[in-house]
């Protein structure tokens, strides 16, 4: 049992992060990719469904695609002389790139392909259709790990309307092929006897669609279904990856109420559904220092009795006493102001409770990560043997 | 032109700015003013009903506080309620498994989903029920898919109930007049370059109008003019000896929270000149202050609404 996230990056192949939008996945992903290649060294993947052109900046790779490309080790800072142990890659996910490879792979022929490509409702479905962004996602990753190149492979998921559609998309996608009504759909088009139960569907689809619609989509589905063998057995070995034993989840979240929220019930459902949750990453915590009892008693005396440390103060050549009061009110009351949200984390915190044996704060960085300097800053505050509280 | 005057508002931005409790508060806020209003959470995350502290929502509205109405989206409900409406269908008897073959085809065929999300907020919109539809709709990534679906499914389908159906709500989400798109964003990095992309992408991609875009969570300006230098002379030996003499050993952390909010200030406010240089200076910005408060729920939700009432100017 791991119990840093240093160790749980040695023992793994693939890290999924994942987390309600907004908490800082894609960076997580980059930071931890980043401190298993300088540290365990190997071949390390950090493979991004988010197009975040920030990342591409902060790896100094310039753009990222959907093939891998390596990050220069010049983009690392030198620390105590020491250069990256492995070699740091980075890819980011093209959903319309990757659907298209997919069909050309297991379409029967090539004509079958090009007429699945060409076709209008196709462009709609890769591109619009929702849930095909979660599906391709795990199917590039599975594409990625299974071609062995990589030794250590860290994907953040799709920002999704629920964080579990990801897991679940594989399993969807069998179905969808193996389904009862696919075949019933398809069925007018391959022979030109509708079946009688898909009959009352007809007669509504007709009339809410309009025949031509109709039959674009059952031409389309008819077309799609041709790759059902592939795709079902290759939806069924992705889904197998997901749960695999060297595979495992980590949980960003921030402290604020909705997302922490989001991510119990991640943790939760992730053990029930036997997926290996690995830690937990608690993003932008403010630092203990505000919840210090003396700092508050200070802030509150500073805000009340400015006036008066004010003229004190004077003797020291603080300047105007006017402007100094007003800074004195002002610098105790931020404190008080601040001491209320990092309270509020506190609790937040609390009832999450024990979620995992890992457990990483990450402090509330001033600045915005801009370089893989800055990414390695972060790598640092996961790493840690022992629980950080910022 | 008034927000609040409009029709059908959508509201999204990148997860995690607070959209929800911005549609919430416009919401609370146009009831207020004593608007019949419909708020609609699209994602039906269950994010609604905390911010609002109503129980959970349901497809069929209800009132949930004077002049609110909350609803959830629910793509099946609002399929049926298509049917019954427009196809006089013996309902109860067929509608099972013709629900469960549509939901089939929602899942695998492009716009159905959205259509039916979409088409139920302009249908409220059309029958007129409501001064105002709120919508909570997807976070950044979907709304563009959920905002061109009609117009997809317009330029896919030539005839039938469908195309009729299309082209009124159409009318609908093209009038600047009746609908609009807000985006909610915070003064950080990645908010704001998804609201600029978003903003071009809304204009480019789809008829929907946009109406404003709020920057929530502002952290206050802690020093005026002149002020930081005199902080920065509270930090030499002989002012904190002063000052730990006056208010105790804790004064160290108070100047060290007061450094952090100055930072995160000048960091925010470098984001915000971002916001305000890329994006359509006709599109109106609303600031919303950081809340420093204790509670999620309907207090802060009418926090919001008030700081909203000032922004509006009303």
């Amino acid at each position: 049992m791991a119990s840093s996230l240093e160790q749980l990056l040695a023992a793994k192949e693939i890290v999924v992060s994942c987390g309600s939008g907004g908490v800082g996945k894609t960076t997580t992903a980059a930071a931890l990719a980043a401190m298993a290649a300088m540290r365990h060294g190997g071949k390390v993947l950090v493979l991004t469904v988010d197009p975040a052109r920030r990342l591409a900046d902060a790896l100094g790779v310039g753009a990222i695609g959907n093939e891998a490309v390596r990050v220069p080790s010049r983009s690392f800072p030198v620390v105590d002389g020491r250069r990256p142990r492995g070699e740091l890659w980075a890819a980011m996910l093209d959903t319309k790139a990757s659907w298209d490879d997919l069909v050309t792979r297991h379409a029967p022929d090539k004509r079958t392909a090009r007429r699945i490509l060409d076709n209008a409702l196709y462009e709609n479905i890769t591109g619009r259709f929702v849930q095909s962004h979660e599906y391709i996602a795990v199917e590039r990753l599975y594409d990625l790990h299974s071609d062995g190149r990589f030794d250590l492979i860290v994907v953040d998921t799709p920002p999704s309307r629920d964080a579990l559609d990801f897991l679940a998309a594989p399993e969807r996608m069998a179905d969808f092929f193996s389904s009862r009504f696919l075949r019933l759909l398809t069925a007018p088009y391959r022979s030109s006897v509708a079946g009688f139960a898909s009959k009352p569907f007809f007669t509504v689809a007709d009339r809410v669609l309009g025949s031509q619609f109709l039959h674009d989509i059952t031409e389309f589905f008819s077309l799609f279904q041709t790759m059902a063998p592939g795709f079902v057995e290759r939806a069924k070995a992705v889904g197998r990856l997901l749960r695999d034993n060297r595979t495992t989840y980590v949980v960003v979240s921030t402290l604020e109420a909705s997302p922490l929220h989001e991510a119990g019930f991640l943790v939760d459902s992730l053990r029930g559904k036997g997926f290996h949750l690995g830690a937990v990453v608690l993003n932008k915590v403010l630092p203990a220092y505000l919840l210090d009892e003396q700092a508050g008693t200070a802030a509150a005396t500073m805000a009340r009795d400015a006036e008066a440390i004010a003229g004190r103060l004077a003797a020291t050549g603080a300047g105007d006493a006017a402007q100094v009061t007003r800074v004195l009110t002002e610098v105790g009351e931020s404190f008080l102001r601040f001491q209320v949200v990092a309270q509020r984390e506190a609790e937040h915190r609390a009832e999450l409770g024990v979620a995992s044996d890992v457990v990483a704060a990450v402090p509330y960085f001033e600045t915005d990560i801009a370089d893989m300097a800055g990414l390695l800053r972060l790598g640092e505050q996961l790493w840690g043997p022992q629980e950080r509280t910022g | 032109m008034d927000l609040l005057d409009r029709k059908l508002l959508f509201i999204t931005g990148k997860g995690g700015v607070g959209k929800t409790t911005v549609a919430a508060s416009l919401a609370l806020l146009a009831a207020e003013r004593g608007k019949r209003t419909l708020v609609c959470e699209v994602d039906a995350k269950g994010d609604l009903p905390s911010v609002l502290e109503t129980g959970p929502t349901t497809f069929k509205e209800r009132e949930v506080q004077p002049g609110l109405f909350a609803m959830a989206m629910d793509t099946e409900e609002s399929l049926r309620e298509y049917l019954a409406l427009n196809l006089k269908l013996p309902l109860m008897t067929r509608l099972g498994p013709l629900a469960r073959m549509f939901e089939f085809v929602a899942t695998a065929a492009p716009g159905v989903r959205e259509i039916l999300t979409v088409g139920k907020l302009a249908y409220e919109v059309r029958r007129g029920h409501y001064d105002l539809v709120v919508a909570d709709a997807p976070a950044t990534g979907h709304v563009v898919g959920q905002l061109a679906a009609p117009q997809a499914i317009n330029e896919l389908v030539r005839v039938g109930l469908i195309r009729q159906q299309t082209s009124w709500m159409l009318d609908i989400l093209s009038d600047p007049v009746r609908t609009g798109l807000v985006i909610v964003a915070t003064p950080e990095e990645m908010p704001v370059h998804e609201t600029v992309e978003l903003a071009a992408r809304i204009k480019a991609e789809t008829i929907v109008d946009l109406a404003a875009i709020v920057v929530n969570r502002v952290l206050p300006e802690l020093f005026g003019r002149g002020e930081e230098a005199v902080f920065e002379t509270l930090d030499d030996p002989a002012s904190v000896a002063v000052l730990t003499d006056a208010a105790g050993p804790g004064v160290g952390p108070v100047l060290e929270a007061a450094r952090l909010a100055v930072t995160l200030r000048r960091t925010r406010a470098a984001h915000l000149d971002t916001l305000r240089r890329e994006v359509d200076p006709a599109v109106p910005l609303l600031y919303l202050p950081y809340l420093f408060a204790r509670s999620h729920g309907l207090r802060s939700t009418r926090q919001v609404a008030d700081a909203l009432a000032a922004e509006l100017g009303y």
